[in-house]
């Protein structure tokens, strides 16, 4: 499925979406990580949390549960919070 | 003397936007900059590995994405992230911890090439032996549950977080270390981890709260003698300290100095050859804490004789109206004689000394708020 990737983790990918199999949220991550080395901790914490500020939305609909359930037709788009200073 | 003719000083420059290396010429009185690396990441760290002089690590993370390390092998030229950058094990439920940003970096003995110490926030001790690629957690420390009484909480640790730091190695025995954390005391390991004790003797703490409990204990920046490692000194958020092992007994060499100043501060830098020479830079720690250079007058105060005695160093420093403070990574001495002394400022100003502090010179402006600033030695030709 398509992964939308937000800009600070685009050194990582290269390009803006990307593919990427899974038939849950956690399987697609673990991809990501097999083909982009390190993003997966940049965005989720060892305890298997996404991370503060970050947030992970599955056909426009935020998702904190890694176990949801996903179709190849799904849309995963990887958010960033941009607050700061 | 400046540094030794087959090599130049380096500047690594940690910063709250970035990392810069500052390439000293012989005499160490022009720089060259390069950088930023990494820019708008915030780099806690960057450290040279002495044992080959070649690699560097740099901690980084970001407002928002995960902690990483990275790595270099070129002296900056490229990078290669870690492979597995330091993180707790998982626990089931709500008890398991996050590493926020690994804070300390220390490369291990002489003869450990590749095996490097860090320490995160929150508090955590880890180890790498492959020169920084992957590292696992070291010793009984992070999941001990007296140590993690003594961590306490997010709440109790410094506004940037609390954590582990100073990680000093005894030169004589890899077996031997020193750790602090802030909060939670000074603690010593002579079996390589296996067992720890803790090093709170004669250390003060805030009035109301029980000395001999390590919780509330904050030591700010400890070092140990480059040519004498029985001796350590440690700049603690109640006061300047000296320890001459195998005693247990820190002492207040603080007291001595000029009252109006203070001995509160976050760094403490030694002589690279005399054990009773070390720089401090004060900060007003008075009332609400400004964290500033008391009075608006920046100095460092220089010891010769262990701490008994000491001497105001402000010559090219702002008289008045500079309320910077340096941050206990951010202060360094050089191998050179005289000794090279260098401070970044919360400000983003780079200081340097080429005369034991006598003199400074600014050599950089207008970069990010300075985190830690080391001194080291690269090959040349």
């Amino acid at each position: 499925m398509e992964v939308l990737i937000p800009t600070p983790l685009r050194d990582y990918t290269g390009a803006a979406r990307v593919h990427a199999d899974g038939d849950t949220l956690a399987a697609v991550l673990a991809d990501l990580d097999r083909q982009y080395p390190g993003i997966r901790f940049r965005l989720v914490n060892e305890q298997g949390r996404t991370r503060p500020h970050m947030r992970i939305f599955v056909n426009r609909q935020a998702v904190f549960d890694l176990a949801h359930p996903l179709a190849g037709d799904d849309e995963v788009c990887i958010v960033q919070a941009l607050s700061g200073g | 003397m400046n540094v030794p003719d087959d090599t130049r000083l380096v500047l690594l420059v940690a910063t709250r936007k970035g990392a810069w290396l500052f390439h000293g010429d012989a005499g160490r009185s022009t720089w060259e900059i390069d950088g930023p690396h990494f820019l708008g990441h915030i780099i806690h760290h960057m450290v040279l590995d002495p044992r080959d002089r070649r690699t560097l690590l740099a901690s980084a993370s970001t407002g928002h994405l995960g902690p990483t390390l990275f790595r270099s092998t070129d002296l900056g030229r490229n990078w290669r992230e870690a492979t597995r950058p330091p993180a707790f094990a998982p626990v089931e439920g709500d008890a398991g911890r996050t590493v926020s940003h690994t804070f300390w970096l220390t490369p291990a003995h002489a003869d450990q090439p590749g095996v490097w110490y860090g320490g995160t926030s929150p508090q955590g001790l880890f180890r790498s032996e492959d020169g920084g690629d992957t590292w696992a957690p070291f010793s009984c420390l992070n999941e001990d549950p007296d140590f993690r009484r003594w961590m306490g909480t997010a709440q109790d640790g410094t506004p940037n977080g609390p954590m582990l730091h100073s990680i000093t190695l005894d030169p004589r025995d890899p077996n031997h270390l020193y750790i602090a954390m802030s909060g939670g005391g000074v603690h010593e390991t002579t079996d390589g981890g296996a067992h720890f004790t803790t090093l709170l003797d004669g250390l003060e703490v805030v009035e109301g709260f029980e000395g001999s409990d390590p919780t509330f204990h904050d030591p700010h920046c400890l070092r140990m003698c480059p040519t004498d490692p029985d001796r350590l000194y440690q700049q603690n958020h109640c006061g300047l300290y000296r320890l001459d092992r195998p005693s247990r007994e820190w002492r207040r060499i603080g007291r001595n100095m000029p009252a109006e100043v203070g001995d509160i501060g976050f760094p403490v830098v030694l002589h690279p050859r005399d054990p009773d020479t070390l720089w401090v830079f004060p900060m007003d720690g008075d009332s609400v804490w400004p964290r500033t250079s008391p009075g608006g007058r920046p100095a460092v105060y220089r010891s010769t004789d262990g701490g008994e005695r000491w001497q105001r160093l402000d010559a090219g420093l702002p008289p008045r109206q500079a309320w910077w403070t340096v941050k206990r990574q951010a202060m360094c001495a050089d191998v050179a004689a005289p000794v090279g002394v260098y401070f970044g400022t919360t400000s983003g100003e780079l200081w340097a000394s080429r005369d034991d502090g006598a003199q400074w010179t600014c050599i950089a402006r207008h970069l990010p708020e300075i985190y830690a600033v080391e001194a080291a030695l690269v090959d040349v030709g």
